[in-house]
């Protein structure tokens, strides 16, 4: 009994992590409509950004955030700008193909400078402390540091699309970005700013992935269909919806393991797909993608 | 009413460039048929591949250019047509050719609950859920324990024997029933996007609401489409496992079978027949000197689709139509005045 509460805590836990790939994904669909199939390997960039950063200066890697996320804000600004500004409109086609190409492109670029090896940023003592709860039933101090960020990502990001003018104008530009430029809004650069935002989300979620788990190139797209599995079970446009879409994905995939290692990453996709069936707009569904 | 006769217009379907197209398509398709009996082995297996990509390509391009639906996901079908090839010839004693289509029709059957399940997910994100899909074939698969499992299983030399007893009428008898899948799904594109199916499709493309609004059923037409593209897909998969062999989960539920086809039609021309055979040529022609090269010939294959969507999303084939007015594959109906005759 108290082995099936373990994984189910760890699983939530886990779910925290997934919650926030989902943050960054929910956040540039919810203002530019745009569904980025390179999100998983955004995520990764952001690992390896702070490798970088970790080798260079010797800092922790808590401390790499400070140069890790002004880079991904920047770099999210202008790919927005550059390129992906280029795609947004009524056709499903530019914007779903460029996002993939790029998705091709950050993966195989990562592979050339940074070959296939496995990486794992090291953050000292805090990796393997825990807390006991009770007699058999402990959680680990980064896990729980990791689902509090996520708590917190989200609170955040409710407060500023409420309560801000920046929210505001996001809001006004994911209703109708023709009317909110006739109020004087420049939409293309309230798009700039969403993805940079969203990089900051993916670099905060990137470095706290690299310190929990090794990362390589190829990790991307798993990353992304998990965000993605998380988005649509909270459904469409409710942060907390995403939370609770990445506890059921992290704990499916604590219990799956649990029954057999070969079932680990299966029973996470089941469990999306059972959703999928029964809710197909999730479960906290908010607003409607057409 | 007037009288069709007495009209003072025609609907043209062929273009000049179609009938000289046809002449040079019957004599390549000559020279193609009769290439095993004169060409080298290193060749009849390159064109093997190129067939078989370009059916992929076609596939997807119906898919995705003709039905809207951007699926990043046929690689499940692939696989599953590959499996199947292994099942239908090991445990059904089905010939090893004869397969190849029965695993397309079980790819069909597949492809409704699978089709049950994407559908739900609109426009973007269909296509992330299809690639979900293809990542529980992939996983499931790998457990089940009588195809071997993580580690795949190969084609028994009985199977192999049994299509012919020389590795030469092998090669041949491969490399026939490659040719034939790719005439087939280029034939079979074709014709139906001729049919009234395929003007349907076409409108979908262009509008959907429009579409909708003169009596369309956009669901069934893309359900249709799905399925059909599910079984030429699953059919080519084992075609491909065929060729190769062995098989196992990785091999065979690769994203990288969606992701070449992607480049090829998007670098070649969405939505059009002729861009995926352009698309095909470019794809083969630049691998050869670029084969040393892995990571980067991919990174420049991204890099060209992002700059193609960007700058002429019509891709290659789109620039030199605009240009040459050069139809092959003619499926639309052009109107032109009897006087111009």
């Amino acid at each position: 009994m108290i082995e099936w509460a373990n994984t189910i805590i760890q699983g939530i836990l886990t779910g925290g992590l997934y919650a926030m790939f989902a943050t960054g994904l929910a956040i540039i669909f919810g203002v530019m409509r745009l569904v980025n199939i390179s999100h998983g390997d955004l995520i990764v960039l952001a690992a390896f950004v702070a490798m970088v950063v970790i080798e260079t200066t010797g800092v922790n890697p808590f401390v790499s955030m400070i140069a890790v996320l002004p880079v991904m804000f920047v770099f999210g600004y202008f790919l927005q700008r550059g390129i992906l500004n280029y795609t947004v409109g009524d056709d499903l086609l530019p914007p779903l193909l460029v996002t993939f190409g790029l998705s091709i492109v950050i993966q195989n670029v990562l592979l050339e400078v940074f070959t296939a090896d496995s990486q794992r940023l090291k953050a000292g003592a805090l990796e393997i402390q825990s807390l006991q709860l009770t007699e058999g039933l402990s959680i680990g101090v980064f896990p729980l540091i990791i689902f509090v960020t996520a708590v917190v990502m989200i609170i955040g990001l409710q407060q500023l699309f409420n309560y801000t003018r920046l929210g505001r104008a996001f809001r006004a530009t994911s209703d109708d970005a023709v009317t909110a430029q006739l109020m004087g809004i420049n939409h293309k650069h309230i798009f700039g700013l969403a993805m940079g935002l969203a990089l900051v989300l993916v670099g905060i979620a990137g470095v706290l992935m690299a310190i929990r788990t090794n990362f390589d190139p190829s990790i991307g797209p798993s990353r992304l269909l998990y965000a993605f599995e998380a988005v649509i079970m909270g459904g469409l446009g409710s942060l907390w919806g995403t939370l609770l879409g990445g506890i059921i994905l992290g704990v499916a995939q604590n219990i799956g393991a649990k029954i057999d290692p070969g079932w680990q990453i299966l029973a996470g996709h089941v469990a999306f797909l059972i959703v999928l069936v029964f809710r197909p707009n999730g479960l906290f569904p908010r607003t409607r993608d057409d | 009413m007037t009288d069709m006769a007495q009209a003072p217009y025609k609907v043209v379907r062929s273009t000049r460039a179609s009938k000289i197209g046809s002449v040079i398509g019957l004599v390549l398709f000559i020279v193609l048929v009769s290439f095993p009996t004169w060409g080298d082995r290193a060749t009849i297996r390159l064109l093997v591949e190129i067939f078989y990509i370009l059916a992929l390509a076609q596939m997807w391009n119906l898919l995705a250019g003709y039905g809207g639906l951007v699926s990043v996901g046929q690689q499940a079908f692939v696989g599953f047509g590959g499996y199947m090839l292994f099942v239908l010839t090991i445990n059904f004693g089905v010939g090893a050719v004869w397969a190849v289509p029965v695993a397309g029709v079980l790819g069909a059957l597949v492809s409704l609950p699978v089709a049950f399940l994407v559908f739900r997910l609109r426009g973007h994100y269909f296509a992330i859920g299809t690639w979900v899909v293809a990542e529980v074939f992939l996983l499931g698969f790998a457990q089940i324990k009588a195809f071997g499992g993580g580690s795949g299983m190969s084609l028994p030399i009985s199977v192999i024997k049994s299509i012919s007893g020389s590795r030469a009428g092998r090669d041949s008898a491969i490399y026939w029933t490659a040719l034939f899948v790719a005439v087939a799904t280029i034939a079979i594109v074709y014709f139906l996007l001729r049919s009234r199916h395929g003007l349907a499709l076409t409108a979908i493309r262009d509008s959907e609401e429009a579409s909708n609004s003169l009596g369309v059923d956009n669901f069934r037409a893309k359900l249709l489409v799905y399925i059909f593209a599910a079984f030429g897909t699953a059919a080519i998969g084992a075609l491909i496992f065929l060729t190769k062999i062995r098989i196992s989960p990785s091999a065979a539920f690769d994203i990288n079978w969606t992701t070449t086809v992607i480049f090829i039609v998007v670098i070649g021309g969405i939505g059009t027949i002729e861009g995926p055979i352009l698309g095909t040529i470019i794809y083969f022609l630049l691998r050869e000197p670029l084969s040393d090269f892995g990571t980067w010939y991919l990174i420049l294959l991204g890099s060209t689709a992002i700059v193609v969507m960007l700058k002429a999303p019509q891709g290659i084939w789109g620039i030199i139509t605009q240009r040459f007015d050069l139809r092959f594959f003619p499926v639309q109906r052009r109107l032109r005045l009897k006087k111009d005759d």
